[in-house]
């Protein structure tokens, strides 16, 4: 049988605010001794009341902006109850029906290059919880992180293929980096991913009634061999006329495989009412208006305008936007050496010296490319002649090198420059006389 | 008269000028403690050595004519309030051990103002209950008979200011734990605006319906107590932002005649004896000046479905987090009453049943909110008696599982509808027990039931009547 993969993606990402969603307690939490960025609500004691964090909200906003959502005008929080020993309420502040954003998309590449677009079935706000330790027969709970705000944001199953999934992934950190609303790094758990995965006959329409979930994933990298295997997997059950069990998976990075967690065989009920102790959120259009205004230039935007504005290849505009630092370096460079530098040459030096723009200024960097640039060119065959000409009136020096004293190479490039009398680049002269010497 | 017997009023005033100390009332408050509390069971926890410490303060504060409304009087408070340092157990065991590291925002506002905390009075287990009799500590005893139950779930607190153990006292209402004990042991007890006091460092019954308010001898003390603890919380989302103002100042003022809204339901399945005693009041405010006017409101039984379901679905949520991992003793210890709220409330709240039980119970509340707002088109109070009956004997609690809605039936509609009411001594019952009305009014109108219900007090002597312990 011929199946098509059908994914969806959950994905949650920390917010960097300086306070947690619901108390005035720190956000930065990561590396710190365990609870101490505690208070009264985030600790859940009796008598606690949640207050939300406005900024969290607004972000959590322009994230949806961002993904072409929807902004309702009415908002609420709503409570979720379980339990579970890091969760200290009892029940997580989260949103149900009415989510701050809902009905987005975003547009991906796929394998053949082909622009695609995945919906965005919603973008809401909710808390994180504690975090668990186990040592020995003893489990220990740090609250740091619990109530740090967290956005989720679900996608349709409109996936195909691990790598459009990747490219989605991809865009999305870009995204959340670029409103500089998260960090988004994997490895701090900024960023955590949730696929759910199930198989369907090509040509069929409906959605399969099952799906799989797979949890602990913490690379991208994992992301893409977690669903390969899982499409594997799933595909020899199916050949066998075997339905895969509707159940959460964890990726086992070291024996690569993913497996079975909790079997599902219905959905939870998490008994879902509004938050009574946050009144409902109601925004009105300027205030919309006004979060919309302050989202700064998104990714592809961005990309667009460069190869426009700067007469880009869209190769080097992609790297250029990657990171919005980076643009924006470019961006000032190209302002700071208008007439002296063309944008290509900025960009070309950005891109294939792997400038590190950390450690050299906008200024600097323009002065050394103007330099480098003012080396006079030279024929190569007549650079080439010059070199045999010094080797061969050079006999010793060639053979130093050749036990291995290599600085003497710097004698051969002193005596090419001096047959050339002209300014050229070392680094040119030494690539040729180095290849020279080691042909023979 | 003893100091333990005064009012608020009369002890700042007192105190001010020097009349006596603020260690001397406490001591008397203390004294008439140790005279009637084994026989009263007002207290969970007695904070004496503190107490004597604070007062102490106070007096060097007041010799300085240091000018805080409530320095140097001595306040108890219902032990569902977070107290630093001291022991708040909402009277469950499972709470026997909790010390909180902050104070409820009421707390900190009293202290603040100078008060001196005496202790913290009992309550039915989570204030869940109209009689103290669900208390893991013990019932509390109406101070008119000892026999009787003094209501609740602010039963402590009503209690000891009857027996006067305390100069005021606060409590808090889900939906009549204020109004109805303070009716049953014939004080004052004012529920506020639902919003208008902060609910942080309060053990949350029914989130969206829990009010705090003052329990005291006189309206005016409500008043006094309103002003210090009422007003904007940061730490309250739910608290109105609308500056509160102060209704002390104004009680004295005189009254535009108002006209007094009467529902024929709120009368419906009352004691005779309950009915004839608030139709002589209802008579004395036309005396007053007052137009009576009748009404009609939706039938009480309503609010009691719609009450039910909201309250046990928030109750089971908010009990959550006592999940037997951090206040040392575990789910075991909730109580039968706990219990089975926390399965109903599970029960309304799961996929299924949400849409027939809570959100179709958050559909009437709407429906009776705008009833009420109908009516204060027409009226600019409504008055009714606050519950059914005089205080009941202890043992009625049992194998009644609705006892609570039904003693509080006449106050529900107006507390879903999140409205101020104040409840106030209006006579006796044929064996000498307190009767109580109630002046319900519009959202934010507390100045105007309290002046109301100052006029009704000033008027008669009701409320200069001790029990006799």
């Amino acid at each position: 049988m011929n199946y098509e993969p059908i994914i969806g993606l959950e994905v949650h990402v920390e917010l960097k605010t300086k306070s947690k969603m619901f108390c005035g307690c720190s956000a930065d939490y990561f590396g710190n001794k365990p609870n101490t960025h505690t208070c009264p609500t985030c600790l859940g004691l009796p008598g606690a009341l949640p207050v939300p964090n406005k900024t969290a909200i607004e972000w959590c906003i322009k994230i949806g902006i961002a993904l072409n959502c929807e902004i309702p005008l009415t908002s609420k929080f709503d409570r979720k109850n379980y339990f579970y020993p890091d969760l200290a309420k009892g029940y997580q502040i989260s949103q149900y029906d009415q989510p701050f954003c809902q009905n987005g998309w975003i547009e991906v590449l796929t394998e053949d290059n082909k622009i695609k677009r995945i919906g965005i079935t919603r973008v809401h706000m909710e808390e994180d919880t504690g975090k668990l330790s186990h040592k020995g027969n003893v489990s220990l709970i740090d609250f740091n992180r619990s109530g740090v705000p967290l956005v989720e944001i679900v996608t349709e199953p409109d996936f195909r293929s691990s790598f459009e999934v990747n490219q989605y992934l991809q865009k999305l950190q870009q995204i959340v980096r670029y409103l500089n609303v998260s960090n988004a790094d994997m490895e701090k758990g900024d960023m955590r991913l949730e696929p759910n995965i199930s198989l369907r006959i090509i040509g069929e329409i409906e959605l399969p009634k099952y799906k799989v979930e797979i949890k602990n994933i913490n690379s991208f990298r994992f992301v893409d061999k977690s669903i390969q295997f899982e499409i594997k997997r799933q595909r020899e059950l199916l050949d066998k006329n075997e339905i895969p069990l509707q159940e959460t998976r964890g990726w086992e990075e070291l024996k690569q495989i993913t497996i079975s967690q909790r079997i599902k065989e219905k959905a939870n009920d998490y008994r879902y009412f509004p938050e009574p102790d946050i009144p409902p959120i109601e925004w009105d259009k300027l205030q919309i208006d006004k979060i919309t205004s302050q989202m700064p230039e998104l990714p592809n935007d961005k990309l667009i305008r460069f190869e426009k504005e700067y007469q880009l290849s869209s190769y080097n505009a992609e790297i250029l936007i990657r990171d919005a630092s980076l643009a924006a370096y470019f961006e000032k460079a190209v302002f700071q050496s208008k007439g002296v530098l063309s944008q290509k040459q900025i960009a070309n030096t950005l891109i294939n010296k792997k400038i590190n723009i950390l450690s050299i200024s906008v200024k600097d960097l323009i002065k050394d490319i103007i330099h480098s640039s003012k080396k006079e060119g030279i024929d190569e065959i007549e650079l080439s002649k010059i070199t045999d000409d010094v080797l061969k009136n050079n006999q010793k020096a060639v053979d130093e090198f050749r036990n291995g004293k290599e600085v003497v190479i710097m004698f051969l490039i002193g005596q090419v420059m001096k047959s050339i009398n002209k300014k050229i680049d070392i680094e040119i002269i030494k690539n040729i006389l180095k290849n020279k010497l080691n042909k023979k | 008269m003893k100091l333990n017997q005064l009012t608020i009023k009369e002890a700042g005033e007192g105190l001010r000028a020097k009349k006596f100390s603020s260690l001397e009332i406490t001591e008397a408050v203390f004294n008439q403690i140790d005279n009637v509390e084994n026989k009263i069971n007002a207290f969970v926890t007695i904070t004496k050595e503190e107490a004597l410490i604070n007062a102490k303060e106070a007096d060097i504060r007041l010799a300085k004519n240091d000018d805080l409304p409530l320095l140097g009087i001595p306040i108890a408070i219902k032990d569902n309030f977070c107290t630093i340092g001291v022991r708040t157990t909402a009277s469950s065991k499972l709470l026997d051990n909790f010390i909180p590291q902050y104070d409820a925002t009421v707390v900190k506002r009293l202290k603040e103002s100078g008060m001196v905390l005496l202790g913290k009075t009992n309550l039915d287990a989570w204030a869940h209950g109209s009689s103290t009799e669900t208390s893991d500590y013990g019932s509390s005893k109406n101070p008119w008979n000892i026999d009787y139950l003094p209501g609740g779930s602010s039963g402590g607190s009503a209690a000891c200011i009857a027996a006067d153990e305390a100069i005021g006292a606060i409590g808090s209402e889900t939906a009549g734990s204020i109004r109805q004990p303070a009716s049953w042991c014939g004080v004052v007890g004012l529920k506020p605006t639902y919003g208008r006091v902060s609910r942080y460092g309060v053990i949350a019954m029914a989130s969206s319906l829990d009010s705090p308010g003052p329990i005291t001898k006189t309206v005016e003390d409500s008043a006094l107590l309103f002003d210090v603890i009422s007003g904007h919380d940061v730490h309250d989302a739910t608290s109105s932002p609308i500056p509160p103002i102060s209704i002390a100042n104004d009680i004295k003022k005189s009254i535009d005649p108002i006209t007094i809204g009467i529902s024929d339901d709120y009368f419906d399945g009352v004691d005779d004896e309950v009915k004839k005693i608030v139709e002589n009041a209802i008579f004395q405010f036309e005396k007053l000046g007052a137009k009576i006017k009748k009404i009609s409101l939706f039938a009480p039984k309503y609010a009691i479905a719609v009450y039910t379901i909201l309250q046990r679905s928030e109750v089971s949520s908010n009990l959550a987090r006592y999940d037997g991992i951090r206040y040392g003793n575990d789910r075991s210890f909730f109580e039968e009453e706990a219990r089975r709220r926390i399965i109903l409330g599970t029960y309304t709240l799961s996929a299924g049943y949400y849409d027939q039980y809570y959100n179709k119970a958050l559909k009437v509340r709407t429906v009776i909110i705008e009833n009420f707002n109908e009516a204060f088109k027409e009226v600019d109070i409504i008055l009714s008696p606050t519950s059914p009956s005089t205080a009941l004997p202890l043992g009625s609690t049992k194998n009644h599982p609705m006892f609570g809605e039904i003693a509080d039936m006449l106050v529900e509609p107006s507390s879903i509808a999140g409205l101020p009411g104040i409840s106030i001594p209006c006579g006796f019952s044929s064996i000498g027990l307190p009767i109580g009305m109630q002046l319900i009014g519009p959202q934010f109108s507390e100045a105007l039931i309290v002046r109301a219900a100052y006029l009704f007090e000033q008027s008669t002597e009701w409320h200069k009547v001790k029990p006799n312990i």
